[in-house]
């Protein structure tokens, strides 16, 4: 009897796992957890729906940086879903992806959206508006290092426009700005949420640069009653960028399941997700349905700022850029 | 009894493990696997670079001024640990006070914790709104987000390599020693300067150098509580993780290998001054 049943099971295993299970690997950066813990959810019970499939969806975070690096290193990601169209230009210049990566998916391969906000204590103490606030008095401000955080490259970016805007297009008085404002950083941490935890925990600085969704997510998480978000009047559009990985894909046998992944993203079930973890909408429907959500602020993007990622990163954050100069005087 | 021993001096090799060659093979073969191979493809990766890049990387400010932190302030950390760590050894091998073993367990956490959690909790103390933090910036110092921070860190990871290093000596030297130089007319100064401390030297000074090799490649602990703001609280192995984030894998290695040369330098000098005080304490 017993030995029936095991036989049996085995052969069902046998029948039903290589046959009905897949596994992917979503490669992403540190605050995008608490939204691809839910959307994965969502996206196997549709997979499961469609095709008749279980789908088991491994997640990897950390620095965005540090994961492009990991990726290009051997780790087998069939997405990436990083913080910058730089980090997967990186994996594509080693061939892992298809350099006309960015045309295959609508809206520059970028799903949803975020911008750069304050983080202020309540209150509000030093009466901080707007960017120009920044660099006043004996103001602290809490970024991390352009370096090493993708997000503090969308601050640092973020200030820069401000200051070139409100100084009639000048980048000399763009780059004194912000030389300015790093002269009122006093921890550089190495990634967001080092520089949230910073901010919250140690008591450290008056103002947080943060991710619109990191930002909310602290306030959630830490009490509305010691924080409070000021949106600037002008900030960056940020947009995080997703891919397949073409070599993984094609060697693994996923590619039809990772595209449609990222597709879903694009739904109005993946956009809603999107905007219940505080990133911003792309499909208009969803967005009108959340815009109580999000205050009003006028955005503008890297490319018509910058000419895009790999001409910023050059000019500003490379071996000698800007912020380099900055520094090294 | 007599006849096993006259057997085995006779049958036995000289030393345990059989064979020379069979030794000197695994010892290369295992030391190339793990430390040459890896080194070499260090230099390898730094050769990609120009004499002129080169230089242009190991020289440019910020490199030095970390460089600069790093070593200086892992030697100043070194110094303080090899004082404070006698004295921890001293204490803990010379008398018999409740809760000795408790407290000679506690020497080896640093060995044991994660250097990220040591960094998250020192930090936790010493920034401004901590419980040492706090009273301190009353008084006007700023630990946390400063060298000072740094430089406790570093203590907090080397301390174990110094009472390690000398516990054994120490436990080794016996007292009756002591007694004898007392009882020939010694004073406590003459039993301490020419009869403990000259024996205890060479394995003062491999303490100092395994806690200072340590405070050298540090990064987990350091970064927490480094403030790491470029040119003032800016370790060398952060900007080396930092080059790696731009994709600069050559300029990353060329730091490394500076540091890597640096390090073989300073620790073939406390090499030296090993071999030559144990020379000299045997001669006495």
């Amino acid at each position: 009897m017993l030995k029936k049943l095991i036989a049996s099971a085995a052969v069902v295993t046998l029948l039903t796992v290589p046959a009905f299970a897949a596994e992917l690997l979503n490669v992403s950066y540190d605050p995008t957890r608490e939204l691809y813990v839910e959307f994965n959810k969502a996206f196997a019970a549709k997979w499961k729906k469609d095709k008749g499939e279980d789908l088991t969806i491994k997640q990897s975070h950390g620095g965005s940086g540090k994961q492009a690096r990991s990726v290009i290193d051997g780790l087998e990601a069939d997405v990436v879903t990083l913080a910058l169209a730089y980090d997967v230009n990186e994996i594509a210049k080693k061939d892992l992806i298809a350099k006309d990566w960015q045309s295959k998916l609508a809206q520059n391969s970028a799903p949803y959206t975020s911008t750069i906000v304050f983080l202020v204590r309540k209150g509000n103490p030093k009466g901080i508006k707007d960017w120009g606030d920044l660099i006043k008095g004996d103001v602290q401000v809490i970024t991390p290092n352009p370096k090493t955080s993708g997000g503090a490259r969308w601050n640092y970016l973020a200030a820069w426009e401000y200051a070139k805007r409100a100084n009639g297009g000048s980048d000399e008085k763009a780059q004194e700005f912000v030389k300015t404002l790093l002269q009122h950083v006093p921890v550089l941490d190495t990634g967001a949420r080092g520089s949230t935890v910073t901010f919250t925990e140690r008591g450290q600085g008056d103002v947080l640069l943060a991710w619109e969704n990191e930002a909310y997510l602290a306030v959630n998480e830490l009490g509305a009653d010691k924080y409070e978000i000021v949106t600037p009047s002008l900030s960056i559009l940020a947009e995080p960028t997703v891919a397949v990985v073409d070599k993984v894909v094609d060697k693994k046998g996923t590619r039809e399941v990772a595209t449609a992944y990222l597709n879903y993203l694009y739904s109005p079930e993946g956009q809603e997700i999107a905007a219940k973890n505080y990133y911003r909408p792309r499909d208009e429907a969803v967005a009108e349905k959340y815009k109580g959500k999000f205050a009003k602020v006028e955005l503008f993007t890297i490319d018509q700022a910058f000419g895009g990622w790999d001409k910023a990163q050059t000019t500003h954050f490379s071996d000698g850029g800007t912020f380099d100069k900055i520094y090294t005087k | 009894m007599t006849s096993l021993s006259v057997v085995r001096s006779r049958a036995a090799p000289k030393t345990v493990i059989p064979g020379f060659g069979i030794t000197f093979g695994l010892t290369l073969a295992w030391l190339s696997l793990i430390v040459l191979i890896p080194l070499a493809g260090l230099f390898l990766k730094t050769f990609e670079l120009t004499w002129d890049q080169f230089i242009g990387v190991v020289l440019s400010t910020r490199v030095l001024n970390a460089l600069k932190i790093s070593f200086g302030l892992s030697l100043v950390a070194a110094a303080i640990n090899t004082v404070f760590g006698f004295a921890v050894v001293w204490a803990l091998t010379r008398y018999e006070f409740p809760g000795r073993r408790i407290f000679d367990a506690i020497v080896d956490i640093p060995f044991a914790l994660p250097t990220a959690v040591a960094g998250i909790a020192l930090t936790t103390l010493y920034a401004p709104n901590g419980w040492l933090g706090a009273p301190l910036q009353a008084i006007g110092i700023k630990v946390a987000y400063t060298p000072l921070g740094i430089l406790i860190a570093m203590i907090f990871i080397g301390l174990p390599f110094v009472v390690r290093t000398v516990q054994p000596v120490l436990i080794d030297l016996e007292t009756e020693l002591e007694e004898a130089a007392a009882s020939l007319g010694a004073n406590r100064w003459q039993v301490i300067t020419k009869v403990v401390v000259p024996t205890l030297i060479p394995a003062l000074l491999t303490g100092f150098a395994l806690a200072f090799a340590r405070a050298v490649g540090e990064y987990g602990s350091i970064i927490f509580i480094a403030g790491n703001l470029p040119n003032v609280s800016e370790i060398a192995p952060l900007l080396i993780i930092i080059r790696l984030e731009e994709f600069h894998y050559a300029d990353a290695t060329a730091i490394a290998v500076v540091m890597l040369v640096a390090s073989f330098i300073l620790l073939f000098i406390i090499n030296g001054l090993q071999r030559w005080s144990e020379k000299r304490s045997a001669a006495f």
